[in-house]
This record gives structure tokens, sequence and C-alpha cells, in this order.
């Protein structure tokens, strides 16, 4: 069997190893709705302001909500499937359609984030490797340190009153200023605008984590037999640096820029409800405060997918990267 | 132990680590001593500046004082931080030695509910437990817990995989021990050092999600945490910059700390690995 086929096979194999985990994750999402004091009747009944116990249990036979629970599971194990995550009375949308409405400003948010924090932490990691026991390598090390134990949502307020209040370079909050209403190249100038301080701070955590990798791995490629080879070739240290050592340090830093996918949702919806970015995270920060936890529940469905389909790509990726790789 | 300390007290920065983290403790311990009130109360003049109205650190919209906030929220956090990593490295030993020793279909079965809790993003799913439960000391302590658990499970299953063909259990089986004295007296103590390093780690992390938490409206309201006084203070971020200031301080300060300690501790006690660097 030839290389690609094998890696067709394996992608599909990898999918459902996939499969079981989202599934356990639905079943888990049904128990903790479950769990919950009050379900939708409740919640509407609320909204409404009063409602009959009649009417109450009414609804509750419409909705399905007096059948036992194993039927009820069955239910919602077939709505999910068929993209239906049931209904945001808050906000008098369908979850599924308000979740993709607001993905596109976090994955803006997500992407520039990684771009700048593996870019950067290629970068400082090389210098701090290459500079191994200098100072230039501490301040680094100490550098990545403190962005390891500083919570981010602390700094993104600072990034506010230095940037925002102090210096009125880059604006508070939002994603773009609709009172203008920009259009075309004006309109991505704006975005660009908005975008600056919230992905500084959603990156310096991952920043100081790939900067580690990033060194670690130089250091461990350093000391391959290969690189003996080299220098009794007679190469010099700048060519075993760039050309030899370089590309075999990043294999697993880009590998590990997938892993930390989990994170980085996370990671959003801290800076989201600083910055007002009009993404999932502050979504879900809203549906914190109107306790809407169909929505809740919805985000947190799909941020679990992602990253199982994240882990996914960075695995057949890093199969075509390193071609040693054998995918059965 | 003597050898420990002697390693331990060579690494510079894991004795400043220590130090602060001391005076962390100190400060968390004294709390109710030199701010005997309420930190929830009206202390004085709100938005007071720092120094001035005889607030040390200012205070905020309500009056309430920051400084009396930060030593009341010391012991939140510590607490919280160390009483969730307990519970987490508990959960964490009992997954990992019963997969790591038993092999097969046990450990199939129990490394996949692992994968599952570490496939989601842990943070989202802590601000889902807390929303459920409603927010108070009890539901952060398990939420961090449940998210925090998976990372000791997999350690301790490695450790238990590598030592359980080892001689000196292989010379327990003969003698007759049962299954469960070899795991818990013979190898568990040969594994704790990992543990010990994994959890100084965890407490400094679970620090930071309670915050984050906190900062997010979810920590428990009757419990002064560092995450709530920023998370109270944001709105004043324009005309107040030290309500956030401070408290966002003492949490890099004490989270640096820690690491710092787990880092020394991993140099101590692991030596072999120090030199290979």
């Amino acid at each position: 069997m030839n290389r690609s086929s094998k890696i067709l096979r394996y992608v599909g194999k990898r999918l459902l190893q996939g499969i079981p985990i989202i599934l356990a994750i639905v079943v888990m999402n049904f128990f903790l709705l479950n769990l919950a004091e009050g379900d939708a009747v409740d919640v509407l009944a609320g909204e409404a302001g009063s409602a009959t116990p009649e009417y109450m249990a009414e609804m509750r036979k419409k909705f399905g909500l007096d059948q036992p629970l194993p039927v009820q599971l069955a239910v919602y194990l077939k709505n999910v499937v068929s993209l239906d995550l049931g209904y945001s009375f808050r906000h008098d949308m369908p979850v599924t359609k308000l979740i993709v409405d607001r993905f596109w400003p976090t994955l803006l948010l997500m992407v520039s984030t990684i771009i700048l924090a593996v870019s950067f932490g290629i970068l400082l990691g090389l210098y701090a490797a290459v500079n191994l026991n200098t100072w230039k390598d501490a301040m680094i090390s100490v550098f990545a340190l403190i962005t390891y134990a500083t919570p981010l949502f602390w700094v993104g307020l600072m990034m506010i009153i230095m940037f925002s209040i102090k210096n009125d370079w880059f604006p508070t909050s939002g994603m773009e200023n609709i009172a203008a209403f920009y259009e075309g190249f004006d309109r991505v100038k704006d975005i660009a605008h908005h975008l600056v301080l919230p992905t500084i701070t959603l990156s310096l955590f991952y920043l100081a984590l790939y900067t580690r990798m990033m060194r670690a791995s130089m250091l461990e490629q350093y000391g391959q037999d290969y690189v003996v080879t080299a220098r009794a070739k007679g190469l010099t240290e700048r060519r075993i640096t760039f050309v030899h050592v370089l590309r075999n340090a990043l294999l697993p830093v880009v590998t590990m820029a997938g892993v930390q996918v989990g994170a980085l949702i996370g990671g959003s919806v801290i800076v989201e409800s600083v910055f007002a970015w009009p993404g999932l995270g502050m979504l879900a920060f809203e549906s914190l405060f109107a306790r809407d936890l169909n929505l809740l529940l919805g985000i947190f469905l799909l941020s679990s997918a992602l990253v199982v389909a994240v882990n996914l790509i960075v695995d057949v990726i890093y199969c075509f990267l390193d071609p040693r790789i054998e995918v059965n | 132990m003597t050898d420990f300390w002697k390693r331990f007290s060579r690494n510079r920065s894991a004795v400043f680590g220590f130090t602060i983290l001391l005076l962390v403790v100190f400060i968390a311990a004294i709390a109710s001593l030199i701010y005997p009130e309420d930190p929830f109360r009206l202390a004085g003049k709100p938005m007071s500046e720092p120094g001035a109205n005889g607030f040390l650190l200012g205070s905020d919209s309500l009056g309430r004082d920051v400084a009396s906030g930060i030593a009341h929220g010391a012991k939140t956090s510590l607490l919280i931080g160390l009483i969730a990593t307990l519970a987490a490295v508990f959960i964490g030993v009992i997954f990992g030695a019963l997969a790591g020793y038993y092999g097969g279909r046990t450990d199939d079965i129990l490394m996949r509910i692992t994968e599952v809790f570490q496939t989601i993003p842990s943070f989202v799913f802590a601000i889902l437990l807390v929303a459920i439960m409603k927010p108070s000391i009890d539901s952060i302590v398990v939420a961090i817990t449940v998210v925090s658990w998976p990372g000791v499970a997999r350690l301790v299953r490695g450790e238990f995989l590598a030592l359980k063909n080892r001689e000196f259990v292989q010379a327990c089986h003969t003698l007759g021990m049962s299954d469960r004295r070899i795991m818990l007296a013979e190898i568990l103590p040969n594994c704790l050092s990992p543990i010990i390093v994994i959890g100084s780690l965890m407490v400094a992390t679970a620090i930071l999600i309670e915050s984050g938490l906190a900062f997010l409206g979810l920590g428990d309201p009757n419990i002064m945490s560092w995450g709530f006084q920023i998370g109270a203070g944001r709105t004043m971020l324009r005309s107040a910059w030290w309500i956030c200031t401070f408290p966002g301080i003492a949490i890099l300060i004490t989270v640096l700390a820690i690491n710092l300690v787990g880092e020394g501790l991993n140099d101590a006690l692991n030596p072999r690995l120090r030199e290979r660097n």
C-alpha cells in the first residue's frame, strides 16, 4: 500500500477514535443539564412572569421533559447529531445559530494569537538557545517565568490602562467602530486596530510556553549525533544551527501548538470578556449572567469538538512533516 | 533529607520563591489579626488613592479597603489552591495506580476516561461546573479538582508502569503481599517525588483558575478573593487604577513563588535530571 492511502486510512481510524470522546462529552453534557436546578420550562415560566402548574405540566409534556431519563437522553443525542443544541430564551434564537454567528470573531482572535505566539516564541527560544547561559538567555527565562504566573485578565486590564487610558493608542473594547460605518479596506483596518490588544494579551502566555519549548527542543537537537557529524564535516556553527538543528527542533513545537488549543479557548473566554470582543467567549460570559445554561452547554460542546478536530488535524500534518512516522 | 535541603538551598531562585511564599502564608495567617473587620465592610471614603484616608493601597468604589481584601484574599487563594490540588492528586493517584498496575482492560477503560477529561477545554469546563452547581467555595474546589486530576493520573500511570516489573516488586509478589499493599506501601513511595513536583505546580494553576472564575463573577459571594477584587474594580479602571492593579500583583507574586518552589523541588528531588542540562 502506498503512503497516501495509508495516511487516509490513518485519518479514518483517528476520526473513529474521536467519536467516542465526543459522545462521552455529549452524554456528560446531558447529565450536567439535568443536574442544574430548574429545567427549560422553569426558565420559560420565569421569563413569562407567571405560569399555572397545569400550563407548566403541559409545556413539560410538549418538550418531552416528562419522559424517563433514558428517553430524554436519546432525544438529546438525536438533536445534537442534527446540530440542534436547543433554544436560548434570553437571545430568543436557536443556540446553534447564535454560536455560529459568534464563532468567527473568536476564530480570528485565536488564529492571530497562534501566529503571533508561535512565531515570536520560536524566535525567542532560538535566540535563547544560541546564547545559552548568557544574560540574554537569563532575561528570556525570567520573562517566561513571569508571564507564566500572570493572570490573563489582569494583563488585559493593565494593557487597557497603559495603551487606551494613559495613551489613547488602541480602543478599549469591541471589534469594530460600528458607528463609523466603515466599508472594505477601512473596515479591515478598523478591525485590525481593535484586534491588537486582545491578541497581545492572549498571546503572552503561549509566547512564554513556546519560547521554553523551542529552547528545550533546540538544546535536545544540539546533543544529537548528526550535529557531531556536521561539525566533523567542518560546517560553520551558523550553518549547523539554521540549516540542520532549527528544522528538526521546529517539529515538536508545531505539534504542541495544536495540543494547546483547549487552553487557548479558555483563555479567550477571559480575554473576550475583558475587551468585550464579540466572540464565543463573550457569549459564554453573557450567558453566565443570564443563567442561560443551554447556551453555555452549547459553547462547551462546540469547544470540545474543536479540540478533538484540531488534535486530529495536527496529527495528520505531523505525518506529512515527518516521513519517519509510521502511520500504522 | 539533609541532601535534599542542601540541593534545594543551593538553588537561589527556589529559595527566593520559598521566602516569598512564606511571606504570603504569613500574611494569610495574620489577616484576621491586622484586619479584624469584614473585608466587604465599608471602611472609609470610597475611591481613596493609595496612602490617602488611612488606606495603604486605596479603597474601591464602595469604600472597601483594598489592602484588607488582599490579606483576606490570600487565605482564600492558598486554601482553595491547596485543597483542590490535594483532592486532584488523590483522584489522579487512584486512577493512575490502578491503570498502571493492572494494565490491560482496566488500563484501557481508565485511560479512556482520562482522555475525555483531558480533551475538554479545562477552564470552560470549570466555568460550566461552577455555573451549574452555583458559585460557592465547595463548587469552586470541586470544579478545579475535576479539571486538574488527569495530569496526575497520566504521570502516576507512567511511574507504575515503569516500576511494576522491577525486582523489588516481584520480590513482594513472591512474599505473597496483597496487590493493595504493593501499590500503596511499595510502589507509591517510590514515585512520590514526581507527584510532589506536579502537585506543587498544580497549586499555582489552581490559584490562577480560581482567580479567573472569581473575576468572571463565579467566586463565592461571601468570601473575599483577589479575582473578585479585580472583577469589581474593572469598571473603575479609568478613575481608580489601584483597585485592579494591587490584587493582580498579589496573584502574580504568589503564583511565581509557587512555580519557583516547584522547579526547585524538581531539581532537588531529581538531581540526575539537573546534571543533564
